[in-house]
């Protein structure tokens, strides 16, 4: 991976011109290179890393994993019933997926009703839907590469040769 | 009851700035680029190995010389990228880091009176090791214009009949120069002309960002005439562990051991574990690691020249060296005044020797973030001097 995305990734707040100085290329390059990624959709977006858990606002507190199977369609397979469910904005992520079923859905909602009520009157009630499997989110301890936990203080001495 | 310490003891100087170490340890808030150690925990696969060698039990003695599968596995990481052949039977020791390894080679090497060649400045417990076991340092001072580097001349004229040894630490804590193998050849010419021992401490070889490491044995001829020191503390990010290796000939690395049997026994076996898959599969973290670094280092380089600090470019560890004179204050003053001004804690350059003075010793292992917070205080801090 281009170093340029392997900062951002870290710090999606870097400036260019900090990018530039930092991995010593020229800032027009950086800038038109980061141009380039978000025009190809390689970058897609830049957003903070929420911890919902503390944030304690009652929206969206509710997580489910969802597991479910498909009937595919003659010449569309699995990509058009597919968008048809991620379009829900309940749905905040949807995998295809290889093993005993098909879609693999996080239903994120207000409490355990919202997310029931999400399953049973959207989600199966649809033609393609075979069936579904819903697992409800317990805690989350680790997403996208980053520990939902404040980080642990410092425990190297102050000073050492 | 005066003369209950031992001469030699007293009469080693104790570090000029422990005052100041103190003066660091009792404020709190303080962002601190004074410390010699990574601000990385060691990867998680390497101290899961720990905690799996001790839940399996491994709490007894290892081998005086160390575990045999981490001898072997040095003897082969050493080979692969250095081109280094070690027996791992005689000629490798696991040591309680670098800083055993130095202690054993001083004791088995150097008899009252004799001599080593110190270069300056350079890590704080050379020249002590040398004076505790009756050696002479005998010091070399480099300079800013020559990069901090040795050189043959300097090397050549510090030599006498009496020199037994030099050591040689690249790249070097406090200044992150480096040697080039060209440089190290020129080097090597010297010591094989006065048939002198190289000590090479490269603890901090993998963290060499403008080329690659050359390591002083691999240089042919000279092979028999080097102890090569090394370990895990800076590389793995490993510093609490202690373990560290010393690679060279068998009659040295023999003497060494039998120091070693009857006064460490063996380095701490669950240590000795994790080290073993630190070589195994550590490669990527230490990859990632050094990448991290190499951006600190330009963004550190860039903030110091926009305040006007001039330094000689490092080209690995994780140490900037800049020069504090146009400020007209002293090293440790300037530390001082920046600590209690602005809370950023830098250590004083005459820590590592006389020529120190007028520098100071940054580390940049230390968050992205807090390295610019602690550019913008020193910013501050010369504006208002």
């Amino acid at each position: 991976m281009d170093e340029i995305l392997e900062v951002l990734e870290k710090d999606g707040r870097l400036r260019p011109e900090e990018i530039a100085k930092i991995i010593k290329k020229d800032l027009k390059a950086v800038k038109s290179a980061i141009k380039k990624y978000e025009k190809q959709g390689i970058i897609l977006k830049y957003k903070a890393v929420i911890n919902k858990e503390l944030a304690r606002d009652g929206e969206n507190a509710v997580r489910a994993l969802i597991e479910v199977n498909l009937l595919p369609e003659k010449d569309l397979g699995f990509d058009h019933i597919a968008e048809r469910i991620y379009r829900f904005p309940e749905v905040t992520s949807c995998y295809l997926i290889s093993g005993s079923y098909d879609l693999l859905l996080v239903i994120e909602g207000k409490n355990i009703h919202t997310v029931s009520s999400f399953v049973a009157e959207k989600l199966a009630p649809m033609e393609n839907v075979r069936g579904t499997s819903t697992h409800f989110m317990l805690k989350k301890y680790k997403e996208d590469g980053v520990v939902l936990k404040h980080k642990d203080e410092n425990k190297r001495i102050a000073i050492s040769y | 009851m005066k003369d209950i310490i031992s001469k030699r003891v007293k009469d080693l100087q104790p570090s000029g700035i422990r005052e100041f170490f103190d003066l660091v340890m009792g404020m709190r808030d303080v962002i601190s680029l004074g410390v010699g150690e990574s601000d990385f925990a060691t990867p998680w696969n390497i101290r899961e190995t720990g905690i799996f060698a001790l839940e399996r039990g491994y709490t007894t003695y290892t081998s005086n010389k160390g575990l045999y599968k981490l001898r072997l596995q040095i003897a082969r990481f050493l080979k692969a990228r250095h081109g280094l052949e070690y027996d791992p039977d005689c000629e490798i020791l696991i040591t309680v880091g670098v800083s055993e390894g130095l202690d054993l080679a001083m004791r088995a090497l150097i008899n009252p009176g004799e001599k080593v060649v110190v270069p300056q400045p350079s890590y704080v417990s050379y020249d002590a090791v040398v004076s505790l076991c009756g050696g002479k340092p005998t010091y070399v001072y480099t300079t800013e214009k020559d990069g901090f580097k040795l050189t043959p001349q300097a090397l050549n004229s510090a030599i006498d009949k009496n020199t037994k040894a030099v050591i040689l630490n690249y790249p070097s804590n406090p200044t992150g120069i480096s040697y080039t193998k060209k440089e190290l050849e020129a080097l090597k010419r010297v010591i094989l002309k006065h048939n002198i021992i190289c000590i090479t401490d490269e603890i901090y070889d993998e963290l060499t960002f403008d080329y690659t490491h050359t390591s002083f044995a691999s240089l042919g001829s000279v092979k028999n005439k080097t102890l090569y020191l090394n370990g895990f503390s800076k590389n793995y990010a490993m510093t609490g562990w202690r373990v560290g290796y010393a690679c060279g000939p068998k009659d040295i690395i023999s003497a060494m051991t039998k120091i070693h049997q009857y006064t460490i026994l063996c380095v701490p076996t669950i240590s000795q574990f994790a080290a073993a898959e630190a070589l195994s599969s550590g490669r990527r973290s230490v990859e990632a690691m050094k990448r991290e670094y190499k951006r600190r280092r330009e963004f550190i380089l860039s903030g110091l020249n926009r305040l006007g600090l001039k330094c000689v470019k490092p080209s690995g560890a994780f140490y900037v060296f800049p020069s504090i004179k146009n400020t007209q204050m002293s090293s440790l003053e300037f530390a001082k005044r920046l600590l209690k001004q602005q809370k950023v804690a830098v250590v004083p350059g005459d820590a590592f020797g006389k020529n120190g003075e007028g520098f100071i010793r940054i580390s940049y292992a230390c968050e992205m973030d807090k390295l610019k917070e602690a550019l913008n205080r020193i910013e501050e801090f010369l504006r208002k001097k």
